[in-house]
C-alpha cells in the first residue's frame, strides 16, 4: 500500500497485527447493554496509550489523549462497542429459551443460525420446524418471534436466565480479500480507533469514546457527547453496501455504498446532516493522499452523530463507514481494502486538522 | 414587508444548508442588534437589549430552513434520483422544478406510471437537470436542492409562495427586531437551521442561550379550504395562538398572556390546535430544566407544497402582537 512519497509521513496499514485485533474484537460478545466483554479488550489494548480513561455510568470507555500547545483543539471520536442480537426472556422447557431481538435484526434471518448464550458462550441453535414436516403453504412465511426458541440442549437446564444475552456464534474469518464476521459493525470503528490511538497525532486532543447501545437508540452517545463537550466530532461505523447485480441488468441506483470502492463519507441520514465544511475536508484529505472514497447515499439509517451533534450548542460532526454487506445477519462481508483506507483517512485527516476546518460559518 | 417577504421567501435553503438565507437575514438585521454569532449548526443567534427590573430573557425561533431534496444518485444517463430533505409528500413534485445549491437547475419526472390513480413514490422518480451522461451532469450524489418557484400576490393580502414556511417567519422575526425600540427583556432571535429535520437547530440553539421563555414564530394549518382538514384557524383573521401541537403543550400562562396582549392591540386573533406537526418551541420548552413556551402562527394552506398560501393582514399583525409582547414584561400569571 505504501507507495506514495508526496506525503511527509507514512500512511498506516493494515496487516497481521491489526487482522488479529479485529478478530477478538469481532469474535467477543457484546449486546447492547451488555458490552462487558468488548469493554476489557479495548480497556487491555488503549492501556499506556492514553492520559486518562474513563468508564462512564452507561459503559462508554472514554479514553482522553491531551493535546500539545495552548488550547488544542478536541476531537471526538466515536465508535459503538455494541451489537445486535438477543436476549433471553424465559426458559420455556429445559434448555429452551423464548427470546427477544436487541437492536434491528431481521427475523427472516434467524431460523437454523447457531448462537452462543449467556457470559459462558453455550453454544445453541436458533431452531424452526424442519422442512420435512411442514405444510404446503407454510414455506414462503416468515417464521414469528414468538415461534422462535434459542435451543442449548436439556444439559443447558438453568444455566441461563432470564435478561442473559445471546450473539451470533459466526467466527471471523478472512478469505482471499475479505473478511468475514458477525460484529464487524462496528468493531471495525472500535479496532480503528485502537489503531490511531497507537499512532495519534500530537496537536489534538483527542477524546476517543467506545460508545454503548448506539443499537438501541445512540443512548451511549448522547451522554458521551455531553461529557466530552468537543468542539468537533468524526463517527466511525460501519453502513450496508447493497451493491449487488439488479436482476433486469439495470443500472442499480440504490446501493447506500458499494464495496471496494473505500470509506464512505456521509452526507445526509435520518438521524444527521453532516458538516459540510468536515465533509469537504475529508473529501480534500482522501484526495491529496490518494485515499479512494465515496459518498453514503443520503437516506435513512444513523450513527452516534445523530446524538453527538445535537449535545450542548451543537458538535460539527461527520460519519465515517467502512462498508460491508449483509450488516445485522449472522455474518457481515467487508473488503480489508475499504478497512485500510477508512484507517488511512481518518489518520491523516487528524494529522492534518486544526482550527482552520471551522474558520468559515456553516 | 412584501419586498422582504418576496427576497426571503425566494432564496434557497433546504434544511442543513441554509447558509444563503442566513446571510440575508444577517444584512437585514445587523444594524438593529447588539451581537450576531453561527453556531454549529448554522443558526443565526441575534442578541438585542439587557434584562432591566422585571424583565427575562426571552428566545424567540423562526427556522431558516425548508422542506427540499438531495441526490443519491446519477445514472448513466445524466438523470439525477433523489431523496427527501424533511416531510416533501411525493404529490407536490411531479413537474415540478428544484434549484441545487450550485445554481443547477431541474425538472421532476417519474418512471413509466402503470397506474395513473396512485402517487409514484420518490423511488420512482428522477430529476431532469438537461444532462446527457453521468459525466455531463453538474450534480453529485450529496448535493442538496430546493424547490423553484415564485412569489407572487394572488391578490391585495393573498400572497403565494414556496417556503413561506417559515420565511414568512423570518420575515416577521426581522421586522419585529427593526421596530422594538425598547424592551425590559434580553431579546435572544435564533433563526433556526433544520427545523424540517426534527428541529435540530432550535434544539442546540435553545440549550446555548438557557432563555426563561421561548416563543416560535412558525406556519400553521388552515381549515378554511373545501371540504380540507378541521380546524378552527382560517386566512384573515389573525395571527394564531397556539395551544397545543403535536410536539408541544404550551404554557397556558402564556397563551392567555399573549391573547390579553392582542386585546390590548385591538388585532383578532384565533387559537391554534394542531394535530399534526409541531414547531421550534418544543425544543425549547425541554431543554435543560425546562422553559415556558408558545407559538405565533401564521395561517398557512398548502403546506409544504411549492405553492403555500397565506394573509398579509396576518402577517402585519402578527409582527404588531409580537412587539406589543416583547416590548413589555412577560409576568406569567
Amino acid at each position: 500500500m505504501s507507495t506514495h512519497n508526496t506525503h511527509a509521513f507514512e500512511l498506516p496499514v493494515i496487516g497481521a497485527e491489526q487482522i488479529a485485533l479485529l478478530e477478538k474484537l469481532s469474535n467477543a460478545v457484546g449486546i447492547s447493554g451488555d458490552e462487558g466483554e468488548v469493554r476489557k479488550i479495548v480497556l487491555d489494548e488503549i492501556k499506556g496509550l492514553v492520559d486518562q480513561i474513563i468508564v462512564d455510568s452507561l459503559g462508554n470507555v472514554l479514553a482522553i489523549c491531551n493535546g500539545e500547545g495552548p488550547d488544542p483543539l478536541r476531537v471526538m471520536l466515536a465508535a459503538h462497542m455494541d451489537e445486535v442480537g438477543f436476549m433471553l426472556v424465559e426458559e420455556d422447557a429445559p434448555g429452551l429459551y423464548a427470546f427477544a431481538v436487541v437492536g434491528g435484526v431481521d427475523l427472516r434471518h434467524l431460523p437454523g443460525k447457531m448462537v452462543q448464550a449467556g457470559k459462558q458462550h453455550l453454544p445453541g441453535v436458533i431452531g424452526a420446524k424442519p422442512i420435512h414436516l411442514q405444510e404446503k403453504d407454510e414455506n414462503g412465511r416468515a417464521i414469528p418471534l414468538t415461534s422462535l426458541r434459542i435451543d442449548i440442549g436439556p444439559g443447558g437446564k438453568g444455566k441461563l436466565k432470564p435478561g442473559d444475552r445471546a450473539a451470533f456464534a459466526t467466527a471471523f474469518q478472512q478469505v482471499g480479500p475479505s473478511i468475514i464476521g458477525k460484529a464487524l459493525d462496528d468493531r471495525l470503528g472500535v479496532a480503528t480507533l485502537i489503531e490511531i490511538l497507537k499512532r495519534r497525532p500530537r496537536q489534538l486532543t483527542l477524546q476517543v469514546a467506545f460508545t454503548v447501545q448506539e443499537e438501541v437508540g445512540l443512548r451511549g452517545a448522547r451522554v458521551a457527547g455531553y461529557a466530552l463537550n468537543p468542539d468537533i466530532a468524526i463517527i466511525l461505523d460501519s453502513t450496508p453496501s447493497y451493491d449487488l447485480p439488479v436482476w433486469d441488468g439495470e443500472e442499480n441506483i440504490r446501493y447506500n455504498t458499494r464495496i471496494g470502492c473505500g470509506p464512505a463519507i456521509y452526507t445526509v441520514d435520518g438521524a444527521t446532516i453532516n458538516d459540510p465544511r468536515l465533509i469537504k475536508f475529508l473529501a480534500q484529505i482522501a484526495e491529496r493522499h490518494g485515499i479512494p472514497f465515496q459518498f453514503r447515499q443520503p437516506g435513512g439509517g444513523g450513527t452516534d452523530a445523530g446524538a453527538i451533534h445535537k449535545t450542548r450548542g451543537g458538535v460539527p460532526s461527520v460519519s465515517i463507514s467502512v462498508p460491508g454487506r449483509y450488516q445485522h445477519t449472522a455474518a457481515q462481508i467487508t473488503r480489508t481494502d475499504d478497512w485500510t483506507h477508512t484507517l488511512q483517512l481518518v489518520y491523516a485527516a487528524l494529522h492534518g486538522l486544526d482550527r482552520s476546518v471551522l474558520a468559515a460559518e456553516r | 414587508m412584501k419586498a422582504l417577504i418576496k427576497k426571503f421567501v425566494e432564496a434557497a435553503g433546504p434544511s442543513g444548508f441554509e447558509n444563503a438565507v442566513r446571510d440575508l437575514v444577517k444584512a437585514e438585521i445587523a444594524p438593529y442588534v447588539d451581537r450576531i454569532e453561527v453556531d454549529a449548526l448554522g443558526s443565526l443567534i441575534a442578541w438585542k437589549g439587557s434584562r432591566q427590573p422585571g424583565g427575562k430573557r426571552v428566545m424567540i425561533s423562526a427556522h431558516l430552513d425548508e422542506i427540499g431534496v438531495i441526490a443519491t444518485h446519477v445514472d448513466q444517463n445524466g438523470f439525477v434520483r433523489f431523496t427527501p430533505l424533511g416531510a416533501v409528500r411525493p404529490h407536490t413534485c411531479l413537474g415540478g422544478r428544484v434549484i441545487f445549491q450550485n445554481g443547477t437547475r431541474g425538472v421532476i419526472g417519474s418512471e413509466r406510471l402503470e397506474d395513473l390513480a396512485r402517487t409514484p413514490g420518490f423511488e420512482q422518480m428522477f430529476i431532469d437537470v438537461g444532462a446527457a451522461s453521468r459525466e455531463d451532469c453538474p450534480v453529485r450524489t450529496g448535493d442538496a436542492g430546493s424547490f423553484d418557484r415564485d412569489f407572487v400576490a394572488l391578490s391585495e393580502n393573498r400572497l403565494a409562495a414556496k417556503a413561506m414556511d417559515d420565511r414568512i417567519g423570518v420575515a416577521v422575526q426581522v421586522e419585529v427586531i427593526r421596530q422594538l425600540k425598547a424592551s425590559p427583556n434580553e431579546l435572544v432571535f435564533v433563526f433556526s437551521t433544520q427545523e424540517e429535520v426534527m428541529l435540530r437547530g432550535a434544539t442546540t440553539a435553545a440549550y446555548a442561550v438557557d432563555p426563561e421563555i421561548g416563543i416560535s414564530i412558525d406556519v400553521t394549518v388552515s381549515g378554511d379550504t373545501p371540504r380540507g382538514i378541521k380546524m378552527e384557524t382560517a386566512l384573515g383573521k389573525g395571527p394564531a395562538i397556539k395551544v397545543r401541537d403535536a410536539g408541544m403543550i404550551s404554557d397556558p400562562r402564556l397563551v392567555r398572556h399573549m391573547c390579553a396582549a392582542a386585546e390590548r392591540l385591538g388585532i383578532p386573533v384565533q387559537l391554534e390546535i394542531l394535530e399534526g406537526g409541531t414547531t421550534d418551541a418544543r425544543a425549547i420548552q425541554t431543554t435543560r430544566a425546562g422553559v415556558p413556551a408558545g407559538c405565533v402562527s401564521i395561517p398557512c394552506r398548502y403546506i409544504h407544497s411549492p405553492s403555500e398560501v397565506l394573509d398579509y393582514q396576518d402577517v402585519i399583525n402578527s409582527v404588531k402582537l409580537l412587539v406589543e409582547l416583547l416590548g413589555h414584561p412577560i409576568d406569567l400569571q
